[in-house]
C-alpha cells in the first residue's frame, strides 16, 4: 500500500524502442526520406527480446528502431540537405509552371547536393571495418557497372561504378591478393585477402539486364550512392597503401599495361622475418612459413606462361585472374584494346578457347578450355591440361569455398585434387579406380558404422541364431513332440572389447530416458540434426555411385 | 616599289602614243595641245595612283578627231574607241531627269495648273515654252496609229506637251523594268560581297562616329539589376554557379587520422551477416551427385518458394559459353538491399551444446546390481493372453490367469506347471494371499471372485488356510449387509479342483487385492455411473462392504497400504488415499496423465507408483507433494503394470510395446533425501501380439527377479 501505482510500458524495454511511424513523425521525414536516411546511416530495426511488452501489450507486427538510434539521426545533417531538396523541387515545379526557363536553369545548377564522406567515417571509424564491409558494395558496384544507358539509374552512376571496379580489379591485380575463384550459375565469384580480410565478391556474366519491374530502382540507387562513396575512399587508401597515385590516369580494360606502373612493391614483403623461438611457437612458426610460402607459390601460379584468348571467352574475368597471378595475357585487337600481341606469336603457351574444335592449332601451344584457369587457381597447382583440351567433356567444377568437416561428403573429384595438392601423382586410370573402390569400401564400412550406431538392440548374429534354434525347441515342447537331441556345443568366444562398448551403449541409452524433458528435447534436436546430416552424406555418396555404376555400365556396352 | 616601276613603264607607253599622236597632229590647234597639257596633268594624276577614265576618254576624243583622216591600219583601236564613244553619249542622254527639266523651269507642280495657259512653264532664259499647237484630233491619231511604225513607241510628254519618240535602248528600259529587272544591263547582282565586319583587325574603322554620350554615363536600368543580384547574393537565394568536379580529387585519405571517439555508438551495433558462399550445387558444372533427381525437381517445383533448400536448381553446361544470364541476379541484389535496411536484427547467442553433456551422470547399474538382467525361464501353456500373475509369499508358486479361462500354478524354478484349474471364464485378475500362514488365491472372473485353495503348501498352512475359511461357518450366519455381494461355497467338481468359496458381485469384476495381513480383500469393478464401484471383504467373517458412497470416477485400481490402515483408490486421473479407519479422504494425488493403468506402494508405505496408458509412469513421494515426484516417460507405448519389489530398492514397468524397464529407486530414510531413480535394465522376450505387449510384471517376494505376463501367452522370468 502506499505510493503511486506504477503504470504499464514507462519504464524498461517499452522505453528503449520506437516504432517506424512513431519515428519518422519525431524526423519529421517522409518514408522514402526516412529509407534513404536508414540506408545511408545504416540504421536498421531491431527485434526486442519480448516483443509484446515492447509492443505495449499488442501481438500486431511492427517494426522496431532502437529510439537512441533515431535521436542519433536527428542531429545528421543530411537531413537538411533532404529538406533543401524538397524545396528544390518545389521551386523547380513552380519554375516549369510559369515556364521561366530561365529560372529553371539557374535552379538546376544549384541543385542541392550532399557529401557523404561523414558517414563513411562514422560508420566505419577504422579501415579494416570498411574493408569487412567492402563485399555488399563490391557486389552492386559490379552489378551498376554491367548496367546498359536504360534510365534505370543515372549514367554517371553507372560510369563511376565501372571506374571504381576496375580500379579495385587494378588494385588486386598489383597487390596480387586474389585467393579463389568459383564459376556459378549466377556469375563468377572472387575472393581477395586484403589487408588480412576475405573479401568476397560476385560478378554477373556479360549479358543485357532484363530488368526485373518489382524491384525499387530508388532503394537500389541509394545504396549504390553508399557504397560508390565508400568504394573509393577505399580504393584511395588502397593505392596509397602500394605508393600509387590515387585517381590513377589511364582507366581502361585490365590491359597489361596498367599494373606495370608499379611492380617491385611485393617483393619486398616476400621475406619474412625470422626471429629466435622455441619449442611449440617454433612449430607454429614453421606451419605459418609453410603457409606463406605456399601463397607466394600460388601468387606465381602463371607466371612465364603466356595466355592468348579466344574471342569467345569472357575476356576481362580471364585477364583479370591471370593477371592476379602474374600471367601474360592477349586477346585480339578487334576484341578490345590493350591486347599486348598477336595470336601469331610463337611464344604464346596457352591459347583458351570454348569451341569445339579449331581449324589451325599451333603445334608448340596448348588449347584448353578456360575452366582450367579456375580450377588452377583453387587447386593453387598448375592441374594437368589433357583434362581440359578441346572438346574433352570437362571435370566438374567445385567451389573452393567449401571446407569440408569430418564427416561431410567430399566428393572423389576433390579427393583428386587434394592427392594432387600433396604432391601424388595419380597418372594412369587404374589407380583411380583402385582409388575409387577404396573409397566405396570406406563408404561402405561408414555405412556398417552407421547401422551398428542405429540399431543397437542387435546382438550377435549367432546369439539371434541360437535363440531361434531355442524357440523352435520349446515350440515343439509346448506341442508335445519332444525330441531329444544333443547338438555338439559351440565354444563362445566373448569379446570382450565388444561386450564393453554394448555395456557403455547400454548405460548411454539408460541415462538419456533420464533426462529432463527440456534437455532431451535439445538433446533430441541437436542428434537430429546430426543424424540429418549423415543422412544427405549418405544420399549423396548413394547418388555419385549410382551414377558412376551407370557410367561403367555404358562403358562397356560401348566397348562390347 | 614594283608597282610604281609598272606605273613608270605604263606612262612610258602612253607618253610614246601621244609622241605619235603629235607625229600626226603637227599642225593642229593650239586649244588641242592645252589639252595635251591637260592630259599631261591627268597622267600626274595617274602617278599619283588615281584612276581618271575622264581624262582618259578625253585623250582618245583627241585620237577620235584624227581617226577620220587617219590610216586603215588602225581601224580595230578606232571601232574601240567608237563603242566607248557611244556608250559616253548614251550615259548623256539617259542623264537623270534634273537634266531634262532644265528645259522647263516651273518645278514638280501638276501639270493641270497650266491647262488654261498657253505655255507649259519657263526655260532657263525665262522665256515661255508655249505647248504646241495641238491639231491632231482622233483621226490623225487613228491615221498616225496605222501608218506611223514609230506610233507604238511615240510617248506623250505632258511636261512639254510634245511627243517623244522612244529609241530602241528606251523600249529596251522599258521591257527590263517591266520585267522586274534591274535598269542597267552591266549591273551585276551577284558581285562577291565584301566583307567589312570580319574577324581582321583593318586599319581603318569602318565607321568613324564618335561614341554616343550615353555610353560614358552608368546606365541606371543596369545598376538597378546588378543591386538587385548583390542582394539576392547577399541574402543567399542566390548562389555562384557550383564548379562541377569531376570525382577526381573527391577522394581523399578518410582514416588518415583515426580516433576511437566515434566508436562509443557502436556497442549496439549488429553487423548483418555476410552473404553465405556458394557450395558445389551452385557451380556450372557440378559433380554429378549434385544435381536433381527428378523427384527433387518436383518436389523442389512443389515447395513454397520459402521452404526450399536451395534457391535455385543446380544446372550442368558442358562448356562456359553455354551458361545464360542468372534472371534472378538483380533480384537477389535488391533482396540483399532489403535485408540489410529492414530486416530487425538481433543478437542470438548460439551456445554450442555438446550432446553428450545434456546426458545426466548417474550412478552405473553395474554398482546398483542385483537387478535382473537375462531371460532365464519360459512358462508356456496357455492359450490365451495371460493377464495377471501372482507369486507365493514364499517364492515357490507362481499362479496366472488367462483369458482362456484357466488358472495355472507353476513351480518357479522348474517353469512346470503344477496344477491347472478351469474356472469358465477369462480371468481378470489373480491374487495370492500375503500372509504366508496360509495359503490361497484369489481370482477374479467376470463379475465372480474365486477363493482357491491351491493345496501347494506344508500340510500345516494347508490345514490353516482351511480353518480361515470355514472359521466363520461355525460362528454366525453370513450378515448379509449388502444384497448383491452373495457368499456361497463350492461345491463337486469345483471343490475338488480346489475352488472354495464364490463371491458373486452385481457387476463384472476387473481386479482383486489383498490387505497385507491376508484377511481383508478388495474387489474393484469399474463402472461410472454408480458409487458400487468397489467392495472390501473379509475373509473370516465373509462379509462385504461399499466404503464409498459416493461416484468419484471411474476406479481404476485400488491398493492396501502395506503397514498403515489406509487405501489406495486409483481413478482415472488421480489417486485418492482414504483412511479407513477414520472413514476420510487423506490425499488426492494428481497424476499428470490423462488415464492410469495401474498402481503400486512402495514397501515403506511412503511412495507410489502409477502407469498410465499414455505412456507415463509417475513416482509420488507421499511426504512430498500431490503432484508426481518425478514422471518417467520410458516407454513408446501404453503402461500396463507396474510393480515394486519387497525387499530390494527396484520397481518395474511393464508395456505395450513389449519391454519390462527395472529401475532402481533407493527410498532414504533421510526426509531431506529425495529417491533416487535410476533406470538400469530394458528387459525384452515377449512377443507382439494383437499390439499388446507385456500385461502383467511381479517382483520374486525375495529374490532380485522380475514375472511378466504376455499377450503371446507366456510368462517369461527374468534374473
Amino acid at each position: 500500500m502506499g505510493g503511486l501505482q506504477k503504470k504499464k510500458f514507462e519504464r524498461g524495454s517499452a522505453t528503449n524502442y520506437i516504432t517506424r511511424n512513431r519515428a519518422r513523425k519525431k524526423l519529421q521525414l517522409s518514408l522514402p526520406d526516412f529509407r534513404r536516411l536508414c540506408i545511408l546511416k545504416g540504421i536498421y530495426p531491431h527485434e526486442p527480446k519480448h516483443k509484446k511488452k515492447v509492443n505495449k501489450g499488442s501481438t500486431a507486427p511492427r517494426t522496431f528502431y532502437l529510439l537512441k538510434d533515431i535521436r542519433f539521426l536527428l542531429h545528421e545533417p543530411i537531413v537538411g540537405k533532404f529538406r533543401e531538396y524538397k524545396i528544390f523541387v518545389r521551386k523547380l515545379k513552380k519554375a516549369y509552371g510559369k515556364t521561366e526557363w530561365s529560372a529553371v536553369e539557374r535552379l538546376r545548377e544549384n541543385k542541392p547536393t550532399y557529401k557523404l564522406d561523414h558517414i563513411i567515417k562514422e560508420r566505419y571509424p577504422t579501415f579494416i571495418d570498411a574493408l569487412r564491409d567492402i563485399d555488399d558494395a563490391l557486389c552492386m558496384c559490379f552489378l551498376f557497372s554491367t548496367f546498359a544507358r536504360t534510365g534505370k539509374c543515372h549514367v554517371q552512376t553507372i560510369q563511376l561504378c565501372k571506374r571504381l571496379t576496375v580500379e579495385w580489379m587494378n588494385y588486386v591485380i598489383t597487390s596480387r591478393s586474389l585467393r579463389k575463384v568459383f564459376l556459378s550459375i549466377k556469375g563468377i565469384y572472387y575472393q581477395a585477402e586484403v589487408m588480412g580480410q576475405l573479401i568476397t565478391w560476385v560478378v554477373p556474366y556479360q549479358f543485357s539486364h532484363d530488368h526485373p519491374v518489382d524491384v525499387d530502382y530508388r532503394v537500389m540507387a541509394t545504396f549504390t550512392e553508399l557504397y560508390t562513396t565508400l568504394l573509393g575512399f577505399v580504393n584511395f587508401r588502397l593505392y596509397n597503401s602500394l605508393n600509387l597515385v590515387y585517381p590513377p590516369k589511364k582507366l581502361s580494360a585490365l590491359s597489361a599495361s596498367l599494373a606495370r606502373v608499379v611492380s617491385s612493391a611485393e617483393e619486398e614483403e616476400a621475406q619474412l622475418d625470422h626471429f629466435p623461438t622455441e619449442g611449440e611457437d617454433m612449430e607454429k612458426m614453421e606451419a605459418r612459413e609453410k603457409e606463406l610460402k605456399q601463397q607466394e607459390a600460388q601468387k606465381k601460379l602463371f607466371e612465364g606462361l603466356k595466355f592468348y584468348l579466344n574471342r569467345e571467352v569472357p575476356r576481362e574475368s580471364l585477364a583479370f585472374i591471370i593477371r592476379c597471378f602474374g600471367g601474360q595475357v592477349s586477346w585480339d585487337k578487334s576484341v578490345c584494346i590493350g591486347s599486348t600481341y598477336e595470336m601469331t606469336d610463337e611464344t604464346i603457351t596457352h591459347h583458351i578457347i570454348d569451341r569445339p574444335s579449331v581449324d589451325k592449332q599451333y603445334i608448340n601451344r596448348y588449347y584448353i578450355q578456360p575452366q582450367w584457369v579456375y580450377d588452377c587457381v583453387n587447386a593453387k597447382v598448375l592441374l594437368p591440361v589433357e583434362d581440359y583440351f578441346l572438346g574433352v567433356t570437362l571435370p566438374p567444377h567445385l567451389s573452393p569455398f567449401v571446407e569440408e568437416k569430418e564427416g561431410d561428403y567430399v566428393p572423389p573429384e576433390k579427393l583428386k585434387i587434394m592427392a594432387l595438392q600433396r604432391g601424388e601423382k595419380t597418372g594412369n586410370e587404374q589407380e583411380e579406380e583402385e582409388e575409387e573402390e577404396e573409397e566405396e569400401e570406406e563408404e561402405e564400412e561408414q555405412e556398417e558404422e552407421e547401422e551398428d550406431d542405429n540399431g543397437d538392440e542387435e546382438d550377435d548374429e549367432e546369439e539371434v541364431a541360437e535363440e531361434k534354434n531355442l524357440k523352435k525347441m520349446e515350440e515343439q515342447r509346448s506341442q508335445g513332440k519332444v525330441i531329444f537331441k544333443v547338438t555338439p556345443g559351440k565354444l563362445k568366444v566373448e569379446n570382450k572389447a565388444r561386450l564393453e562398448q554394448e555395456e557403455k551403449a547400454e548405460e548411454k541409452r539408460l541415462a538419456i530416458m533420464m533426462m529432463k524433458k527440456k534437455e532431451k528435447y535439445l538433446y533430441d534436436k541437436i542428434m537430429f540434426g546430426k543424424k540429418r546430416k549423415v543422412r544427405e552424406a549418405n544420399k549423396l555418396a548413394a547418388k555419385r555411385k549410382a551414377h558412376d555404376d551407370a557410367e561403367k555400365a555404358k562403358k562397356k556396352k560401348a566397348r562390347k | 616599289m614594283k608597282k610604281a616601276g609598272e606605273k613608270t613603264a605604263l606612262k612610258r607607253s602612253k607618253e610614246e602614243e601621244e609622241e605619235q599622236n603629235q607625229i600626226f597632229n603637227f599642225n593642229r590647234k593650239p586649244a588641242d595641245e592645252d589639252k595635251d597639257d591637260d592630259l599631261s596633268d591627268s597622267e600626274d594624276s595617274v602617278y599619283s595612283g588615281l584612276e581618271d577614265s575622264g581624262s582618259d576618254a578625253e585623250g582618245e576624243e583627241g585620237s577620235e578627231e584624227e581617226e577620220e583622216d587617219d590610216d586603215d591600219d588602225k581601224m580595230k583601236e578606232r571601232t574601240e574607241e567608237e563603242v566607248s564613244e557611244e556608250k559616253k553619249e548614251d550615259e548623256y542622254e539617259h542623264d537623270s531627269s534634273d537634266e531634262e527639266d532644265i528645259r522647263n523651269t516651273v518645278g514638280n507642280i501638276p501639270v493641270e495648273w497650266y491647262k488654261d495657259f498657253p505655255h507649259i512653264g519657263y526655260n532657263l532664259d525665262g522665256k515661255k515654252i508655249y505647248k504646241p499647237i495641238r491639231n491632231k484630233d482622233e483621226l490623225d491619231d487613228f491615221l498616225d496609229k496605222m501608218e506611223n511604225p514609230e506610233y507604238w513607241r511615240t510617248v506623250h510628254d505632258k511636261q512639254t506637251g510634245s511627243d517623244i519618240v522612244l529609241s530602241d535602248d528606251q523600249v529596251e528600259l522599258v521591257n527590263r523594268l517591266q520585267r522586274g529587272q534591274f535598269g542597267d544591263v552591266n549591273f551585276n547582282e551577284y558581285e562577291p560581297m565584301v566583307e567589312f565586319f570580319s574577324s581582321d583587325v583593318m586599319i581603318h574603322p569602318i565607321t568613324n562616329r564618335p561614341a554616343d554620350k550615353r555610353s560614358f554615363i552608368p546606365s541606371l536600368t543596369e545598376k538597378e539589376k546588378v543591386s538587385k543580384l548583390v542582394h539576392a547574393i547577399k541574402m543567399g537565394w542566390l548562389k555562384p554557379r557550383r564548379v562541377e568536379d569531376d570525382g577526381r580529387g573527391r577522394y581523399y585519405d578518410l582514416w588518415a587520422s583515426e580516433d576511437s571517439s566515434i566508436l562509443a555508438r557502436h556497442r549496439m551495433h549488429l553487423p548483418a551477416p555476410k552473404i553465405p558462399l556458394p557450395g558445389h550445387h551452385e557451380s556450372y558444372n557440378p559433380p554429378p551427385e549434385y544435381l536433381f533427381t527428378d523427384e527433387e525437381r518436383a518436389l523442389w517445383e512443389q515447395q513454397d518458394p520459402g521452404d526450399r533448400k536451395l534457391p535455385f536448381v543446380p544446372r550442368k553446361y558442358s562448356s562456359l559459353r553455354q551458361v545464360p544470364a542468372f534472371s534472378h541476379f538483380i533480384h537477389e541484389r535488391f533482396e540483399r538491399c532489403l535485408d540489410l535496411y529492414l530486416c530487425p536484427r538481433q543478437r542470438k547467442m548460439r551456445v554450442n551444446v555438446n550432446p553428450e553433456d545434456l546426458i545426466p551422470q548417474l550412478p552405473k547399474p553395474k554398482d546398483l546390481q542385483p537387478f535382473p538382467t537375462t531371460q532365464s525361464l519360459v512358462y508356456r501353456g496357455h492359450s490365451g493372453l495371460v493377464r495377471s500373475i501372482s507369486v507365493s509369499p514364499s517364492g515357490q508358486w507362481l499362479a496366472s490367469g488367462s483369458d482362456d479361462g484357466s488358472v495355472r500354478f507353476w513351480e518357479v524354478c522348474s517353469s512346470r506347471c503344477m496344477k491347472m484349474v478351469q474356472v469358465g471364464g477369462a480371468v481378470k485378475s489373480v491374487a495370492w494371499n500375503p500372509n504366508p500362514s496360509v495359503c490361497l488365491l484369489a481370482v477374479a472372473l467376470d463379475s465372480v471372485v474365486l477363493i482357491l485353495s491351491p493345496s501347494l503348501a506344508d500340510k500345516q498352512v494347508i490345514l490353516s488356510s482351511e480353518r480361515l475359511l470355514s472359521a466363520q461357518q461355525e460362528g454366525e450366519e453370513p450378515a448379509e449387509g449388502n444384497g448383491s455381494v452373495v457368499w456361497s461355497e463350492a461345491e463337486g467338481e469345483e471343490l475338488n479342483q480346489g475352488v472354495r468359496l464364490k463371491i458373486q458381485h452385481p457387476k463384472a469384476v476387473h481386479q482383486v487385492v489383498w490387505h497385507a495381513k491376508g484377511d481383508y480383500l478388495a474387489s474393484v469393478m469399474p463402472d461410472n455411473t454408480s458409487h458400487l464401484q468397489v467392495y472390501i471383504h473379509q475373509l473370516s467373517r465373509r462379509r462385504s462392504q461399499n466404503p464409498f458412497s459416493r461416484n468419484k470416477g471411474l476406479v481404476q485400481c485400488v491398493s492396501f497400504h502395506p503397514i498403515r490402515p489406509y487405501f489406495f483408490v486409483a481413478t482415472q486421473r488421480s489417486i485418492r488415499i482414504y483412511n479407513l479407519v477414520k472413514q476420510e479422504m487423506t490425499k488426492k494425488l494428481q497424476a499428470n496423465s490423462k488415464w492410469i493403468s495401474s498402481m503400486a506402494v512402495h514397501p515403506g508405505g511412503d511412495h507410489v507408483i502409477c502407469g498410465s496408458y499414455d505412456c507415463k509412469l509417475s513416482w509420488f513421494d507421499l511426504d512430498l507433494s500431490t503432484k508426481p515426484y518425478k514422471m518417467l516417460r520410458h516407454h513408446k507405448k501404453a503402461v500396463r503394470g507396474v510393480a515394486y519389489h519387497r525387499l530390494y530398492p527396484l520397481f518395474a514397468s511393464a508395456s505395450d510395446d513389449g519391454s519390462v524397464i527395472v529401475c532402481h529407486g533407493t527410498v532414504y530414510n533421510d526426509l531431506l533425501q529425495n529417491p533416487l531413480i535410476v533406470p538400469v535394465k530394458v528387459l525384452r522376450g515377449h512377443v507382439m501380439t494383437h499390439d499388446l505387449g507385456v500385461l502383467d510384471v511381479t517382483f520374486h517376494p525375495t529374490q532380485p527377479w522380475v514375472f511378466s505376463s504376455g499377450a503371446d501367452a507366456t510368462i517369461r522370468l527374468f534374473t
